[in-house]
């Protein structure tokens, strides 16, 4: 029990409301953080990516995306041996253009961590403010909203997206295709993923309308809106921080597949699965570096971020304690 | 003075299956009546206290007059204006002091909440003095605080926006009995300073005989009584308030034989006819199971019931 202390304290005794920092440090969270390897190892390793790939033009030894930097020479380098004919070393090797695996790596991470954000915040938005109106309006409203969700669960998200792939593809003007690409992706990704967001917080909105916070906000003069988002949003986010977290690695995953398959992120913005789909050609000739690392990262990266999100989905259930 | 008038209050709620299953199970619409023809008056400055079972339509009539729920017929009257839509001068205390708070919300802004919706200035500090918390309190967040603390955050918020009038639902029934008296004092207290009135809603016998200037007893959504704490608990005018204040254990009456109530409160979906009292009633006539008895004044105070005059007290007589 957290109110516990408070009771101890004499009334007139001018006690300080513990700073934020110290609220943060003593909260079950973090207890439940430290005492996990299995999410600190996570954590670590989630972050040591996400940084690499944010900070990649520091981080990488070369910008595969720049001409000028690239020796057609160094083609098909095995990873730490030095090139027959520059001489020239790359820790993971390059692929056949003479670009640095370890550097494509670096950049397509980016692409691979930019494209799942923007997709699960896509999806967040949409489905909590989906959620929050159906749960709040009931009756025909969240019939229609709950209905539409339901349909759009019964098609593979694969489905969807490569659906709102061809229709982009349709739509956008040739030299805009790659320009788009990544936002078409985005969309894809992020229209298939938003039913799990509206589930969620549509349950616990009608949970929470229901109890005298609420009514006590009706009686102080507010109205649906500004309950909506002052009174009930901060009180559903908890279960969403969880759904966010294991759909950032699924969107990632996602992103990976629809790349790999050819609908997604274009050669001359490669990420993760157009790196793999890249070095699938190569597999079989004995270049195994060039599909290899991409891969690998690819399962260190959703791995790492999934389980972060099991842990801190069984760290806020109290019933799992 | 009388300051909130209910007349004719009836509200019903809607309990039929959802419309697919009612057509296909080819099922009538069906309505519960939760409040049903309730007419009283809270004075300026008073208590008026309802005290009923569960399910007897208690916390619905609290909500309407707060401008909660809508009535499905006639009307609350505050200063003759119909109550639409809530109001800043009539505010509420709640029975879950858990539940009634935002947990994401610091005390202050919740407690000022009421007044600033309404672009009304407010010093949150103050209120919390003034129910007997400290201004530093307003920095913290409501798990922070027991229930009887909560419940004084409760009673701040709703004196924020300056009410007239306070529905009090069940404001001590979540509480320990030894903090119960701190918050009912507390009431008291404001009430003599500020002339507040209230609406005091509980099923406990003992707050309501404290607290009230007149008391309202609610049977299925019908008020059967409504007289002064002191002709109510000596000379009950129905015999459904007769049996409540025989059932509830007396200091005085160790090893007394007390007569169990005998039934249940009926189906509200499908009550009685005549009078609803009547499957438990020990002096129902034919009369009773036909015509539903109107209040009507019986001694000082109210009463409906067609045998008024002969109800007497177990303990009593």
């Amino acid at each position: 029990m957290t109110d516990a202390p408070m009771l101890d304290v004499p009334p007139d005794a001018p006690v300080k409301p513990p700073s934020r920092w110290r609220r943060m440090v003593e909260s079950d969270l973090w207890y439940a953080f430290r005492t996990s390897p299995v999410a600190i190892v996570a954590f670590a390793v989630s972050t040591l990516l996400i940084l690499s790939a944010v900070f990649a033009p520091w981080v990488a030894p070369s910008n595969p995306f720049d001409p000028a930097s690239l020796d057609l020479m160094n083609g098909f380098t095995p990873p730490m041996t030095p090139n027959d004919f520059t001489g020239a070393t790359f820790p993971m090797g390059t692929d056949d253009q003479g670009r640095g695996v370890f550097s494509t790596i670096l950049y397509g991470m980016r692409i691979s961590l930019f494209v799942g954000f923007m997709a699960v915040a896509f999806a967040m938005v949409l489905g909590i403010t989906l959620g929050l109106i159906a749960g709040w309006a009931g009756g025909v409203v969240d019939a229609v909203i709950m209905r539409v969700a339901d349909i759009q669960l019964t098609f593979p998200s694969i489905l969807v997206a490569m659906l709102i792939f061809g229709i982009a593809k349709g739509v956008i003007p040739v030299q805009n295709r790659d320009d788009m690409a990544i936002w078409v992706l985005i969309i894809a990704i992020g229209l298939s993923d938003w039913v799990q967001f509206a589930r969620v917080v549509r349950g616990a909105t009608m949970v929470e309308s229901r109890k005298d916070y609420v009514s006590a906000a009706r009686l102080a003069g507010r109205r649906g809106p500004s309950i909506l988002f002052r009174h009930i949003l901060p009180n559903v986010l908890s279960p969403v921080l969880v759904i966010a977290t294991i759909s950032l690695a699924l969107a990632i995953i996602a992103e990976a597949t629809l790349s790999f398959l050819g609908v997604g992120a274009p050669p001359t913005q490669p990420s993760l699965g157009t790196l793999i789909r890249i070095g699938q050609d190569y597999l079989f000739s004995g270049e195994w570096w060039i599909l290899f690392f991409p891969a690998a990262t690819l399962l260190m990266l959703a791995l790492s971020v999934n389980l972060l999100g099991d842990w801190l989905r069984d760290a806020l259930n109290p019933r799992l304690r | 003075m009388s300051l909130a008038v209910v007349e004719g209050l009836t509200r019903r709620f809607d309990v039929s299956k959802p419309w697919l299953e009612r057509v296909i199970g080819r099922q009538p619409k069906r309505s519960l009546t939760a409040v049903s023809d309730v007419s009283m008056t809270i004075e300026a400055g008073r208590t008026y206290a309802l005290v009923g079972e569960s399910g007897s339509g208690k916390s619905t009539i609290g909500r309407m007059v707060a401008g909660l729920l809508r009535p499905s017929e006639g009307e609350v009257r505050i200063d003759g204006e119909a109550v639409r839509a809530p109001r800043a001068d009539v505010q509420m205390i709640f029975q879950d002091p858990y539940a009634s708070l935002n947990p994401r919300w610091r005390v202050g802004d919740i407690v000022a909440e009421p007044a600033r919706a309404r672009g009304m200035e407010v010093e949150p500090g103050a209120l919390l003095e003034r129910v007997g918390l400290r201004a530093i309190d307003a920095q913290r967040y409501p798990h922070e605080f027991s229930g009887g603390q909560r419940q004084r955050i409760g009673v701040a918020r709703a004196l924020s926006s300056r009410p007239r009038l306070i529905v009090a639902d069940e404001p001590t029934s979540a509480l320990d009995v030894s903090v119960q008296a701190q918050v009912l004092n507390l009431m008291k207290d404001l009430q003599e300073e500020t002339g507040i009135a209230f609406l005091l809603i509980s099923h406990d016998l003992t707050v309501i005989r404290h607290m009230a200037d007149v008391i309202g007893v609610l049977y299925l959504g019908r008020l059967v009584e409504e007289a002064a704490p002191a002709t109510l608990f000596e000379r009950p005018a129905h015999p459904y308030t007769a049996m409540l204040i025989d059932a509830a254990p007396k200091l005085d009456g160790f090893g007394r034989e007390v007569p169990p109530p005998v039934g249940e409160i009926p189906d509200p979906i499908a009550p009685p006819p005549g009078c609803a009292y009547n499957p438990r009633c020990p002096l129902a006539i034919d009369l009773c199971r036909r015509e539903r008895p109107a209040l009507e004044p019986v001694g000082p105070g109210r009463a409906a019931c067609h045998r008024a005059g002969e109800v007497r007290l177990e303990g009593v007589a």
